[in-house]
């Protein structure tokens, strides 16, 4: 009874693992195939007769990924750095400081994550395109320089600290900002690394203001620029395949190897929401 | 022990140090979040004039005319058939996937680590890539499947293929939701429950969904809100000639489409209010009704 179950168990777990690499691995393969061979009915094409690099060639001739990378990376280190830096203070402040006005504005924090963000997309790209930062970094930045979720992540961290240490910092002539910057910031560091993987996450796979903010093809990141090649290869999909699979490897790659720090950085993030 | 002055200095350093160290976000919120949220319902009263600039206050005209408008009810309708299967599904799918492997099962994180994987591919490529399988002359799954589908082009269907591309992308999220729920359960009640001969599946309902309520409840309530804004999938699939677009579009692709194709941000504006309020409407339902099956502690 108990082994009859176990297998029941590796059989569903064996056949979702399958149903869930099957779309990459068909991406893989169908990046490697001629367009005949994608297209060949009877009999059905699997595996490509040879591995060709034409398809990858092609897209690179054509999109200027290494501009697009480049891109999409600034965008990413920006964006990490800017809502690292501003939540790790701001939710020190709201965690552990008691001054005036505190708790309007934490609730301002909590208010600003219940809203959908397309309500402030309209204004954001108004604000933009009279700043001139259309098809700029700074534009794809702009909705990222701070974070009101980092910060009530960052603000949960704290407050699970134990106080004493502060106290001790305290009498050893800490003024509240070395207390902040030897004592406590460091301890906070796994929720900073958790919120910097959440942040990148969401920010590699932000379609829309990149969209809007950056229809240059030569300005904006993969993701947008994806969503113009579908248009552009139409219905060449071993071409597009390939362009998805340029787009996807490097993110995959260091996901794999730091699949555990991926995991809980963005299950701790995502799970106090 | 303390002297008066002392206290207040403490006091006045904390509430000088506490505002610079709050300042940087709260003028990115103010200026990024919360006077934009005035401004897009302060635009949902205007029509945007035909050559760029000039708003023309139209008062509630825009409400009446999204009212009236069945693109409108359609693309809400849409989207909430999208939530109704894709929310409950993936739900179901990644709980039982996230019981299997707490227990001791080899290659754990391997299995977690392949479940979460379309959580770091861009949606633009993974879509891509489901277009393709969904195919009708050409695509991996007509090829393996019988008959002929329209996965993407059949209005009749069209929204549960997107659906599926939804569920596919997100179980392994909620997986390690779950699977981080599953820790706080303790181990001795299910050695309890095999002793009193209870099955798996009968420990799995008497149990562990009680016991992984509150993260249920918190799984279900942030996708719902999150299928409600879905936009990246259909976007990329459902293309401008395809027959199947008014009964998949969303309520965001309205808003992408009105604001930022043609220009008419005042219809856009109004079109993500309506969302807003759709959106706000079913997270108090189920805080309401919440209390009927939720056990903390």
């Amino acid at each position: 009874m108990k082994n009859k179950n176990k297998a029941i168990i590796y059989v569903v777990l064996i056949v979702m693992s399958f149903i869930m690499l099957v779309p990459f691995a068909w991406m893989v393969l169908t990046a490697f195939k001629t367009v005949g061979e994608s297209t060949q009915m009877d009999p059905f094409v699997i595996l490509p007769s040879k591995f060709r690099l034409e398809n990858f060639d092609e897209v690179m001739h054509n999109v200027n990924f290494g501009r697009l990378y480049f891109n999409t990376v600034m965008m990413i280190v920006l964006r990490v750095l800017c809502a690292v830096l501003t939540s790790t203070i701001a939710g020190y402040a709201f965690a552990r400081l008691n001054f005036k006005g505190k708790n309007f504005m934490f609730g301002l924090v909590l208010f600003q994550m219940m809203i959908p963000s397309q309500i402030f997309i309209i204004p954001q790209y108004v604000m933009v395109s009279k700043f001139g930062w259309t098809n700029s970094m700074l534009g794809l930045l702009f909705p990222g320089l701070v974070s009101a979720f980092g910060t009530f992540l960052l603000r949960q961290a704290y407050m699970g600290l134990p106080k004493e240490l502060e106290e001790a910092a305290r009498l050893d002539g800490c003024n509240i900002g070395q207390t902040f910057l030897f004592v406590m910031a460091p301890l906070a560091k796994s929720s900073m690394v958790a919120l910097g993987i959440f942040t990148a996450v969401f920010a590699y796979k932000d379609l829309m203001w990149p969209m809007i903010v950056c229809p240059d093809t030569n300005q904006t990141t993969l993701a947008s620029a994806l969503s113009k090649m579908q248009g552009q290869f139409s219905s060449n999909y071993p071409e597009l395949m390939a362009a998805a699979l340029i787009a996807c490897l490097p993110m995959i790659v260091i996901y794999v190897i730091f699949q555990k720090q991926f995991i809980e950085g963005i299950a701790t993030s995502g799970g106090k929401l | 022990m303390s002297n008066k002055p002392k206290v207040t200095g403490r006091e006045r350093s904390e509430f000088i140090w506490g505002w610079l160290f709050i300042l940087p976000t709260m003028i990115g919120l103010i200026v990024l979040n919360i006077i934009p949220i005035f401004q897009t319902i302060y635009q949902s009263f205007f029509k945007t004039g035909d050559f760029g600039r000039g708003n023309i206050f139209v008062g509630g005209a825009n409400y009446a005319k999204v009212f009236a408008d069945t693109e409108v009810w359609q693309a809400l309708f849409n989207t909430l058939k999208y939530a109704v299967v894709e929310v409950p599904i993936s739900i179901i799918i990644s709980l039982v996937l996230a019981v299997f492997l707490n227990g001791k099962i080899k290659g754990k994180s391997t299995f977690r680590t392949i479940f979460f994987l379309p959580m770091v591919a861009a949606p633009a490529a993974i879509a891509m890539v489901w277009k393709w399988l969904y195919n009708s002359e050409f695509g991996l799954l007509n090829h393996i499947l019988p008959g002929k589908t329209n996965w993407v082009s059949n209005p009749k269907i069209a929204i549960y293929s997107i659906a599926i591309i939804g569920i596919w992308s997100i179980i392994g999220y909620n997986m390690v939701l779950f699977l981080a729920g599953l820790q706080e359960v303790p181990k001795d009640y299910y050695e309890a429950a095999a002793i009193d001969g209870a099955t798996g599946v009968q420990q799995f309902f008497s149990i562990t969904v009680p016991l992984v309520s509150p993260t249920i409840f918190f799984v279900l309530v942030t996708r719902i809100i999150a299928a409600m804004q879905v936009f990246d999938v259909i976007y990329m699939v459902i293309d401008n000639n395809n027959p199947a677009l008014y009964k998949t579009q969303s309520l965001v692709c309205l808003f992408y489409k009105y604001s930022f194709q043609q220009s008419n941000k005042g219809y856009g504006a109004t079109v993500v209010v309506v969302l807003l309020v759709v959106i706000m409407f079913f997270t108090v339902l189920q805080m309401i009704g919440q209390k009927k099956w939720v056990h903390y502690n």
